[in-house]
C-alpha cells in the first residue's frame, strides 16, 4: 500500500509497525506530527503520554524500557538537549530505546528551520559518560519510515538507546511512502524475550534496571562491557550508500537532506561530464569508516567534499576516516541556510579548477 | 517472660533502643563489635515485657522479639 | 515462645550503609514489611532516588529501577502504565521530590496517576553533605545556610504536601513522623493505606514521614528525634492532609 505522508508521521507509523506500545514527548516545532500522529494511531494496548516536560519524556521512556516495551520519545533541537541526562541513563542501565531528532537552528532557541547541527551531540554521546548512541540518519520519507523500524530492532539487539536525526526538511516534506501490511501482534512477536525487565519478581530472583556501580572497579567493569558491545556494534552496523565512487575525482559526503541536495549537484556535475561521486552515511554512529577506506578510492586518490547544514561536524569524522592520505574539502551553512545545488557545483569546480 | 536478641556486630551504636525501652534492659556495651563501635546490650535477667518497642526504633533491624 | 518480630522476607538480611540513627533504615524496613504483609512482593516494583536511598534496590527483595535525581514518579508513570497489574512505589527525598523534581512530582499526582509515593522530609540533603534543602527550616544551618535559612536569601519551607492535596488527582496524603515508636507505627498504617489505594486503583497517594538526620543536624540519634517532635513537626503538623 502507497500513502503520502511527511517524514515525520511516516516514523511515527514507522515506530508503531515496529511494535512500538510507549511513546512521551512533548511538543517542539518541527516535530510536531510525531507526537501528534502517535497520539491519534497508538494502539488500544499501548500507552500515549504527553509528558509535563522533555525531561519526563525521556524518563518515562527509561521507566516504558525497563517495563519491557518498545517505547520511543522525538523532539526537536534544544528538547534533545534537555532528554541528554535521561539518553545517558539509557545508555548507562544499558536499555532499549529510540530517540527521535528532527534539528533545527541552534545554538540555543536558534530558529525552527532545518539544520545539522547536533551531529556532534548525536555522534558523541551528548550526555556525560562513556556512551554511544546508534544514529541513523534517513535522507527520505521512505527511508525514515524504514529506519524507524530498523532502529527498533537494533536497540533491543543490543540493549542500546538509538538516534533517529533528521532535519526540519526531513519532518515536513510528504512523499509517497509503500507502507507493509503487517499485524502490529507479528511484530511483537519478533520481539526478543527480556528476562531483565521489572515484571514483578513472581518465579525468579528479583531483577534491578540502574547505571550506578559504586563498587570500587564496578563501573570500569561496566563500562568495559559497553566498550566490547561498540565494537561489535562498529564491526556489524556500518550503514551507506556509494554512487559513483569508483570513477569519481571528487567524492561529495552527505548526510539526511543535504544527501539529496548534493546528489541532484552531483548528477548535474556528471552530466556536464565532471567525475563526481557521492558517499552518503546513513549510519552517523558507527560512522561508515569503510566507505572512506575501499580500494579504488585509495588507488584513485580522489578528494572529499563534506557538505554539511552546519560548520563541519562530520567533516571531522570524515578527516578521521580518511586518515591524512587525501585531501578533504568542506562547504557548509547553519542557521537555516541550507546549501544549493548550484552552489555545490560552484564548490566543485573551484577546487578541480 | 520475653526477651529480645541483638545482632550487635550489626548495630550501629545509635542508642535509640536504650532510650525507649520502658523496662531499661537494655545497655551501652563497654567492648566495640566488629565495626569498632560501642553495641547494646540486653539484660535477660531483667523483666522484659516483649513490647517492642526497642525493634520498632531500630533503624538497622537488629533487634528480634521473643514472648 | 513464639518470634513477635523479626525482619521480613521483603527485607534482604544486609548490613545498611546508612549513617547510625538514619530514619532510611526505618522507613526501608518499613516499606518492606507493607509489602510482605499485603502480600505483594512479587509483583511489587520499586523506583529509588538519587540522595542518601539511591542504593534502596540492594536492601529490598523485590524488582526495582534507578531513577535519575528527580525522575522518579515519571519513570514510576511508565512503568504503572505498562504494567497496571504490578504494584508501582517511588521512595524519594526532600531534595528528589520537592526541588530537582518537582514538576514531574506535581504532573504525576495531577495525571492522578495510579502510584503510592514515600516521600522522606529531613530538611536536608544528606548524600552530599548537609545543604540546604526545600523543606529546610527557618533558621536550621546547613553548610549552604552558614547562619541559618534566611527567609529573604532562601525562601521558606516548602509545604509540597500541602500543595499537592490541592490537586483533583490526588486520593491520599498523610504526613507522619519516625520520633517514637508508636509513630512508626501510624507511619507504617500510612504506608500500607497508601499502598491499598493503588491496589484498590483510587490514584496517587502520598506520604510524607519527617525522618531523622543525626549527622547533618549535628545531633546525637535521640537528640534528633526529639528535635522532629519539639522543633519539626511545628512547621509540618503530623496527620491526614487529604
Amino acid at each position: 500500500m502507497k500513502i503520502l505522508l511527511s517524514g515525520n508521521e511516516a516514523i511515527a507509523q514507522g515506530a508503531i509497525q515496529a511494535g512500538c506500545s510507549f511513546y512521551a514527548g512533548y511538543p517542539i516545532t518541527p516535530q510536531n506530527e510525531i507526537i501528534a500522529y502517535m497520539a491519534k494511531h497508538m494502539p488500544q494496548k499501548g500507552v500515549f503520554i504527553q509528558a509535563e516536560s522533555e525531561l519526563a519524556a525521556i524518563n518515562m521512556v527509561y521507566g516504558a524500557s525497563a517495563a519491557g516495551v518498545r517505547a520511543m520519545t522525538s523532539s526537536s533541537s534544544p528538547g534533545i538537549s534537555l532528554k541528554q541526562e535521561g539518553i545517558s541513563y539509557i545508555a548507562g542501565a544499558r536499555l532499549p530505546a529510540v530517540i527521535v531528532n528532527i534539528m533545527r537552528g541552534g545554538p540555543g532557541l536558534g530558529n525552527i528551520a532545518p539544520a545539522q547541527s547536533d551531529y556532534f551531540q548525536a555522534t558523541r554521546g551528548g550526555g556525560h559518560g562513556d556512551y554511544h548512541l546508534i544514529v541513523l540518519a534517513p535522507a527520505c520519507v521512505q527511508e525514515a519510515y524504514e529506519l524507524t523500524q530498523t532502529g527498533f530492532d537494533l536497540a533491543d539487539k543490543y540493549r542500546t538507546p538509538v538516534m533517529i536525526l533528521g532535519d526540519g526538511i526531513l519532518g515536513q516534506m510528504m512523499e509517497p511512502v509503500v507502507i507493509r501490511r503487517q499485524k502490529t501482534e507479528d511484530r511483537r512477536q519478533k520481539q526478543p524475550i527480556k528476562p531483565w525487565a521489572l515484571t514483578g519478581c513472581k518465579g525468579r530472583k528479583p531483577n534491578i534496571v540502574k547505571s550506578f556501580f559504586l563498587r570500587e572497579g564496578a563501573l570500569e567493569e561496566a563500562n568495559l562491557k559497553l566498550q566490547r558491545k561498540y565494537e561489535i556494534i562498529r564491526k556489524k552496523e556500518e550503514r551507506y550508500e556509494n554512487l559513483f565512487s569508483s570513477d569519481a575525482k571528487i567524492i561529495l559526503v552527505a548526510y539526511g537532506t543535504m544527501a539529496r541536495i548534493a546528489k541532484s549537484a552531483m548528477l548535474e556535475l556528471r552530466k556536464e561530464g565532471y567525475k563526481i561521486g557521492l558517499i552518503r552515511p546513513i549510519s552517523l554512529w558507527p560512522f561508515p569508516v569503510n566507505a572512506f577506506r575501499h580500494p579504488s578510492s585509495v588507488i584513485r586518490h580522489p578528494s572529499f567534499l563534506v557538505i554539511e547544514m552546519s560548520y563541519g561536524q562530520m567533516l571531522e569524522d570524515v578527516r578521521l576516516a580518511v586518515g591524512g592520505r587525501q585531501q578533504v574539502e568542506f562547504f557548509g551553512r547553519s542557521g537555516g541556510g541550507v546549501p544549493t545545488e548550484s552552489q555545490i557545483m560552484n564548490k566543485v569546480k573551484k577546487i578541480l579548477s | 517472660m520475653a526477651k529480645i536478641i541483638i545482632n550487635q556486630d550489626r548495630c550501629k551504636g545509635c542508642f535509640l533502643c536504650v532510650n525507649f525501652c520502658p523496662k531499661g534492659l537494655i545497655k551501652k556495651s563497654v567492648k566495640l563489635n566488629k565495626q569498632g563501635l560501642n553495641f547494646v546490650e540486653f539484660d535477660s535477667n531483667g523483666e522484659c515485657i516483649g513490647c517492642m518497642q526497642c525493634a520498632v526504633i531500630c533503624p538497622d533491624c537488629c533487634i528480634e522479639v521473643d514472648k | 515462645m513464639k518470634k513477635t518480630f523479626k525482619r521480613c522476607q521483603s527485607l534482604y538480611d544486609l548490613p545498611a550503609h546508612y549513617c547510625p540513627g538514619c530514619g532510611h533504615g526505618i522507613a526501608h524496613r518499613l516499606v518492606a514489611e507493607v509489602v510482605q504483609e499485603l502480600g505483594i512482593r512479587e509483583k511489587t516494583i520499586g523506583i529509588a532516588p538519587v540522595g542518601c536511598a539511591v542504593m534502596a534496590y540492594d536492601y529490598w527483595n523485590f524488582d526495582c529501577s534507578e531513577a535519575a535525581h528527580g525522575r522518579a514518579l515519571a519513570v514510576a508513570t511508565a512503568i504503572k502504565r505498562v504494567h497496571p497489574q504490578n504494584i508501582v512505589f517511588t521512595y524519594q527525598g526532600d531534595g528528589d521530590l520537592a526541588a530537582i523534581g518537582t514538576n514531574e512530582t506535581i504532573h504525576a499526582a495531577n495525571r492522578g496517576e495510579n502510584l503510592s509515593v514515600v516521600f522522606i522530609n529531613n530538611a536536608v540533603y544528606g548524600m552530599t553533605g548537609g545543604q540546604l534543602a526545600p523543606t529546610t527550616l527557618l533558621g536550621q544551618k546547613t553548610s549552604t545556610s552558614i547562619e541559618g535559612r534566611e527567609k529573604k536569601a532562601h525562601g521558606y519551607p516548602l509545604k509540597i504536601s500541602e500543595m499537592l492535596a490541592l490537586l483533583p488527582g490526588v486520593c491520599y496524603i498523610e504526613r507522619v513522623s519516625l520520633h517514637s515508636p508508636p509513630e512508626v507505627l501510624k507511619a507504617k498504617r500510612a504506608i500500607k493505606q497508601a499502598f491499598k489505594n493503588q491496589i484498590n486503583n483510587l490514584g496517587f497517594s502520598l506520604v510524607e514521614i519527617l525522618s531523622p538526620c543525626p549527622t547533618y543536624w549535628g545531633l546525637a540519634p535521640k537528640e534528633s528525634l526529639d528535635w522532629i517532635r519539639d522543633v519539626m513537626q511545628k512547621e509540618f503538623p503530623l496527620g491526614r492532609i487529604k
